[in-house]
């Protein structure tokens, strides 16, 4: 889908639907892909099979894939710490995604990044950052290095709702705005800054602060694929029609803790409340009620999808079990270009 | 006016450094500048004075007073295909920008694997002595020295300054290039049109047999005007100048201090934990059964840079400290 251009493409109406079909099929495939990713995450890290921690990105998959699936593949992306879901949405394989995961030399990164590093220049993604807001100003330098070259490239900047309170994101903000550049700062309220509601940290209105500096900003239900989807092909319309910045503010929820060590979580969430996104709000749910309720797809047809998607895992994992680690010498190499 | 004369014309250093970014930005349409009043303003110091007539504000760019966010849209820039020079007002306003130059731009291409670069410049400046107290005066260097994954330029001519620039835009890796405000209007033999200078490549600015002083940014000035004194009663003072001091040329230093058999080492940065203690070490390590004496180190006295001019000119090292240490090294005291 990602060579259909909408502005342009003149195909009759069934050979659209069909399109459009294909496509919503796609995403569904892409958001079961990331969670089953990261439920096998889970599962490294429980049977010490992973080196260190991991943050899970499960429950907010619509974000992910509904964003990138806006993007052309020469367009760029800055992820977080949490940031499996916009890798594998932007393209990654997750092969070398576990790979990397694991530290093998055939990771994303020769294994010298993990899981809060990975970076897949290939797909336009610039990297997972682990200072919180700390890929800001990657973000819209890849803009305004978009504009300079005269390239109709756009910039998505991912962060959460902890991000807020870093100060970079505001001084990006008012450049980009000056300078009208092809950003768009996709902030995930996944209601929690590490153990801490951002209601605790987060004065006032958060598209508000946005708006502020006449960055064109909007807030809508990260569990909508559907929504964040057509809203961001409206945002990357206008930043690549010169058109300038946009803050697009998704609600949505993590289902796991801030990493996977946090287990225990009563003592800043209620089971109560994560029962209800996950029952409830569920991103996959929803999206796989309206494609059923529209006919576009059957119980055995998800059920395929499933089985798929499970497989490609299966062969993932043990793709990168079966990996070699990298060579000791590798240590020192690429510390300069 | 003769090759001769062309070659050998003097300028400034901040001409220097004016005329390398000039070169480069006709040479290469992706190097641009960004930072507070680069623009018309030309910085406070006006060594950018010119650019924006010739380049236009789409490649002088000026900047809200944001360090870290336009440095962190150096990172992004450099990472995408162009050439940044992100023009830091201050050497004290490191501490603004350090999660954008330490955490990001130093680390990307290791945690990358080798897969993404960051080619740009942080150009900015060192030293006290302007009675600009204590945020306006550090000598911040040795603090970008300890990062794996920077290099740090410390120009101490006029000559050095154009080359090193050069180099220091033609790099793939983030580059930041200290200047000291005390030198700008120091005038030097610089050549027209084109030439670089290699990093790692130390420069021994004076010959000499009996001591090394090693000297960093202006304090190679303050060698050279020891060295002058030092001449006068007899020592014969070698002068040399790292010129980048990572990657630094541990090569020259210690085979210097093998040759003369004792060395000191001077620069701006604070006497603790810096520059000099690295360059001590080093120098202990490669030319230990060659000393006659310990390797002595000057640097800024571990004070906040002070307001009152008879209290900040206590804090800096001067060429009379050279010359004393020197005599006693030497047992002529």
């Amino acid at each position: 889908m990602k060579d259909i251009d909408p502005k342009t493409s003149q195909v009759n109406s069934i050979e659209k639907s069909r399109t459009e079909h294909e496509q919503w099929l796609h995403m569904y495939r892409q958001m079961l892909k990331i969670r089953k990713f990261e439920e096998n995450v889970n599962q490294l890290y429980t049977t010490a099979k992973m080196p260190g921690l991991s943050h899970l990105s499960i429950g907010q998959e619509a974000v992910a894939v509904g964003v990138c699936e806006s993007l052309r593949s020469d367009d760029y992306i800055t992820s977080t710490h949490r940031g499996h879901g916009h890798c594998l949405a932007k393209g990654a394989k997750t092969n070398l995604m576990f790979a990397e995961l694991l530290g093998k030399a055939s990771g994303y990164c020769s294994g010298k990044g993990g899981s809060m590093h990975i970076a897949d220049q290939e797909n336009g993604n610039l990297g997972a950052n682990a200072i919180v807001g700390g890929s800001a100003g990657i973000a819209t330098g890849a803009a305004l290095s978009a504009k300079m070259r005269g390239t109709d490239q756009v910039a998505v900047c991912f962060f959460g709702d902890g991000a807020l309170g870093q100060g970079i994101i505001y001084e990006v903000m008012n450049m980009s705005s000056l300078w009208k550049l092809p950003v768009i700062y996709v902030c995930e309220n996944n209601l929690y800054t590490e153990y801490t509601h951002y209601t605790e940290t987060t004065a006032g209105n958060i598209i508000g602060r946005a708006k502020a500096f006449h960055v064109h900003a909007e807030e809508i239900d990260g569990q909508d694929i559907r929504k964040v989807f057509s809203t961001t092909r409206k945002l990357v319309e206008k930043a690549r029609s010169g058109d300038g910045p946009s803050f697009l503010l998704c609600k949505t929820y993590r289902y796991y803790g801030h990493h996977v060590g946090d287990i225990n979580r009563t003592y800043y969430r209620s089971k109560e409340e994560e029962n209800e996104w996950k029952i409830n709000r569920d991103p996959l749910k929803i999206f796989a009620n309206w494609m059923i309720n529209d006919q576009l797809i059957d119980a055995p047809g998800l059920e395929q999808i499933e089985s798929d998607v499970q497989s490609e895992m299966e062969d993932s994992v043990q793709f990168a079990l079966d990996a070699p680690y990298p060579d000791l010498n590798e240590v020192d190499k690429h510390v300069y270009a | 006016m003769s090759m001769l004369e062309m070659t050998e014309r003097e300028i400034t250093f901040s001409q220097a450094i004016n005329e390398a970014l000039a070169e480069e930005m006709r040479r290469d349409e992706s190097v641009f500048i960004i930072g507070e009043d680069v623009a018309e303003a030309g910085t406070p110091f006006k060594v950018l004075s010119g650019l924006v007539e010739e380049f236009g504000t789409e490649r002088v760019i000026d900047s809200p007073i944001s360090e870290s966010g336009f440095t962190g849209i150096g990172v992004g820039a450099a990472m995408t295909g162009m050439r940044p020079v992100v023009d830091i007002m201050f050497g004290d306003f490191m501490t603004i920008i350090m999660d954008q130059i330490a955490n990001q731009a130093a680390k990307i291409h290791y945690m990358s694997g080798g897969k993404l670069k960051v080619p740009m410049v942080v150009r900015t400046n060192l030293g006290a002595s302007r009675r600009s107290a204590a945020q306006h005066s550090q000598s911040l260097h040795v603090w970008l020295s300890h990062i794996p994954g920077l290099k740090v330029i410390l120009p101490s001519t006029p000559y050095d300054a154009k080359g090193l620039m050069k180099t220091a835009i033609r790099d793939d890796n983030p580059v930041v290039f200290f200047e000291d405000k005390m030198m700008f209007q120091d005038k030097g033999k610089v050549p027209e049109g084109d030439y670089t200078i290699p990093f790692g490549v130390a420069d021994i600015k004076k010959e000499g047999t009996d001591i090394t002083l090693i000297g960093t940014s202006s304090m190679v000035q303050v060698a050279l005007e020891a060295a002058d004194h030092l001449a006068q009663i007899g020592i014969s003072a070698e002068v040399i100048d790292p010129r980048t001091i990572l990657p630094l040329d541990k090569k020259t230093l210690i085979d210097s201090a093998i040759k003369t058999s004792r060395a000191i080492v001077i620069d701006e940065g604070y006497a603790s934990y810096g520059v000099t203690a690295e360059i001590a070490s080093i120098i202990a390590d490669g030319a230990f059964y060659h000393l006659e004496t310990p390797v002595k180190r000057i640097g800024a006295m571990d004070v906040p840079i002070p307001f009152s001019p008879v209290l900040e000119d206590l804090t800096i090292p001067s060429s009379k400290m050279v010359v004393n240490m020197a005599k006693t090294l030497c047992g002529r005291s």
